[in-house]
């Protein structure tokens, strides 16, 4: 009961100045709008990095076999015969932070077609490359799960190829001969263009990895296998699963090293997260002085009140109100205010985000933890700045407060 | 000393109040003692620099003495907090200034009802204790209009409400009528006699020898101590005083 008075009492005491009270409350306004915007921008810059990021493929995988050693010779990456077909299909059934695998093997070789050739590389591969890559077909199809396992005589070509083979004419459902045996082509790639080392990615054929192995490289062990994690952020764990899932295949003892390489790309991938979360910060930090600011706003105005207010403060205290009765009523002043401010601001931020969003095409998020985060801190700011006035006010004596002019 | 019947209500002994001004300390009150019966209606008279506010600040419990006892109902005062004399201010003092000490911008209802804000009640029991009070100063018919509506009288008479309102043992009023026009004054102290004769108790502090003639009870103050307390044997009666003054329209007066 006693409360209701105070807070009720409060109010009045900002509706008797209500220019004041508003340019007051403007301060929080802006900190917290411009609080929730930044955040809600940098969030924004934050999720679309990472769109982009995953659009490259970075949630990718790539398990080589390990390295064979002679006598005291060691032959290099990828020249042991470990990893099988058999590896690949187990890691898709049983490791359930992997999206897609595809096992892949390679192969080089003279292609023909009618009067033209070029020497390119094959790359074997399963039927969901494309998605692993974040690849598209720029017209045709791409080969089917069925030719996969039945070992169709199909390719893709890349675009560099498919534009030296087939200079005037589309090369879909035409045939083409790789080291004498005959596909047919079936679509061909969109362009991709030079990969970070300088290296065209476009002058290469896909095929179905066993039409590779049994009719190109003719032997029956993968070169890599190529996976993709369900997100960038399951990389860490698709990586253990597969490396544990591969030493019981490969039943290998605790003590001895693995006879396979796991390589991924989520380096890049934390470093771009990185840079725009500590952009995110950044703008919010930048925000949060016009929050400090807002609240310094208030402290004035409180003190000012105070002072304006000692006669008032002195008949309240000489009709029975305590020290703290006076504490109260100003510190609920200085609450209001920033509570209505924060209030005020939220839906502002809110509004300005999305505005940002219609107009300028910005991708902005808007979290709860924003919201929650610039709310509380208006509350913590109404008590921070108000107490010193509020506690002005209680202390003062009741005998100068009347006297007071 | 006080011929007046009932109880002791303040009994003060051997009570100094000294200030700190700077490196000179001022002896504001050199030993006063008193008592005050219920039903009493005193005046405290003397000169400025006589002492007599910082003794009413006292017995307002607005301040504590350096020396001395006050017991005010059998509650030794001079001992209590801050916020305990806040507590005793609400609940058994009531407050008439000078300058009336209204809240601006707020209706005379809830000037009214402040002193019960601080004091648990319901809404309904507040509002209506509040005008219970201005209909008794007459003003029963202006509860919601503000300060700057009223004049000087009315006003005061919301701040004698607001006194009031709390049903005090006591009404302490500093020099009442100190902004005040001779005949409303009068009007004022018209009231004071009236309350006084419903039973409750009344102290004014006044410098002005005829506002004093209406009390009861004349103690007089000098250089910190009490100098002459005597009983005033024949006080004037407002009512009669009013009849002989000229009279001024009350409509008038507000509309200036």
């Amino acid at each position: 009961m006693k409360s209701m008075n105070i807070i009720l009492s409060a109010f009045r005491a900002l509706q008797r100045n209500k220019m004041r009270s508003f340019l007051t409350m403007l301060g929080i306004i802006i900190g917290v709008a411009a609080v929730i915007a930044m955040l809600a921008i940098g969030q924004g810059a934050e999720y679309s990095v990472k769109q982009q990021i995953n659009a490259l493929g970075t949630n990718v995988l790539i398990v080589f076999p390990g390295s064979q050693q002679s006598g005291g010779l060691r032959m290099g990456a990828g020249t042991m015969t470990t990893l099988t077909e058999d590896d690949a299909g187990a890691i898709g059934k049983e490791c359930p932070a992997v999206a897609f695998v595809s096992p892949g093997t390679r192969a080089g070789g003279q292609v023909i077609a009618g009067n033209l050739n070029w020497s390119t590389a094959v790359e074997g591969t399963g039927a969901d490359y494309l998605e692993i890559r974040k690849w598209t077909i720029e017209y045709g199809d791409f080969y089917s799960d069925q030719d996969v396992k039945s070992a169709s005589k199909v390719c893709i070509l890349g675009k560099t190829v498919a534009d030296v083979l087939f200079p005037d004419a589309s090369p879909v459902g035409q045939n083409v001969r790789i080291r004498n045996v005959p596909f047919r082509v079936i679509g061909v790639l969109a362009k991709k263009g030079q990969n970070a080392m300088g290296q065209d990615q476009d002058d290469i054929i896909l095929a179905p990895y066993t039409t590779v192995l049994r009719r190109l490289s003719h032997f029956p062990y993968l070169r890599q296998i190529l996976i993709s994690a369900t997100s960038p952020a399951n990389i860490p764990v698709a990586e253990s699963q597969v490396r544990d899932l591969l030493r019981m295949r490969h039943k290998i003892a605790e003590y001895d090293g693995d006879d396979f390489t796991i390589r991924n790309q989520s380096d890049i991938a934390e470093t771009a997260t990185a840079t725009t979360e500590i952009l995110t910060i950044l703008l919010a930090s930048i925000a949060s002085v016009s929050l400090l600011v807002g609240g310094i706003g208030i402290m004035n105005i409180m003190l000012v009140s105070v002072t304006e207010r000692t006669r008032e403060i002195g008949i309240r205290m000489s009709v029975g109100a305590r020290g703290r009765d006076i504490l109260t009523q100003f510190l609920i002043e200085a609450l209001v205010l920033s509570l209505l401010g924060g209030i005020i601001g939220i839906l502002l931020g809110v509004g300005g985000s999305s505005a940002i969003s219609a107009f300028a095409k910005w991708p902005t998020i808007i979290t709860a933890f924003s919201i929650i985060l610039s709310f509380g801190f208006s509350i913590a700011i109404g008590i921070f700045f108000g107490f010193y006035p509020a506690r002005k006010a209680a202390l003062l004596n009741p005998i100068d407060a009347l006297r007071y002019e | 000393m006080s011929s007046q019947d009932g109880t002791p209500l303040i009994r003060i002994e051997h009570l100094t109040k000294n200030y700190q001004l700077g490196d000179i300390e001022v002896h504001a009150l050199r030993g006063v003692s008193l008592e005050i019966r219920r039903g009493e209606f005193a005046a405290i008279m003397g000169a400025s620099g006589s002492g007599k506010s910082t003794f009413m600040n006292i017995i307002g419990c607005l301040d504590k003495p350096t020396k001395g006892t006050y017991v005010l109902e059998d509650i030794d005062v001079s001992g209590l907090s801050r916020d305990e004399l806040a507590q005793i201010r609400n609940s058994k003092i009531g407050f008439v200034f000078q300058g009336f000490n209204l809240l601006s911008r707020t209706s005379a209802l809830e000037n009214v009802e402040l002193p019960l804000l601080y004091c648990a009640m319901s809404n309904k029991e507040r509002k209506q204790r509040a005008l219970d009070a201005l209909a008794l100063v007459g003003l029963g018919d202006r509860v919601h209009h503000y300060p700057n509506q009223l004049s000087g009288g009315q006003q005061q008479r919301v701040a004698i409400a607001r006194a009031l309102v709390n049903r005090p043992s006591i009404v302490l009023a500093d020099e009442p009528t100190g902004n005040l026009d001779s005949r409303t004054s009068v009007e004022v102290m018209g009231i004071f006699q009236e309350l006084n004769e419903r039973g409750i108790t009344l102290v004014i502090v006044t410098h002005e020898p005829d506002i004093a003639q209406f009390a009861k009870r004349h103690i007089v103050f000098r250089d910190g101590r009490i100098r002459s307390d005597r009983v005033n044997s024949t006080p004037r009666v407002a009512s009669e005083v009013l009849k002989e003054l000229p009279v001024i329209d009350d409509e008038e007066e507000e509309a200036a």
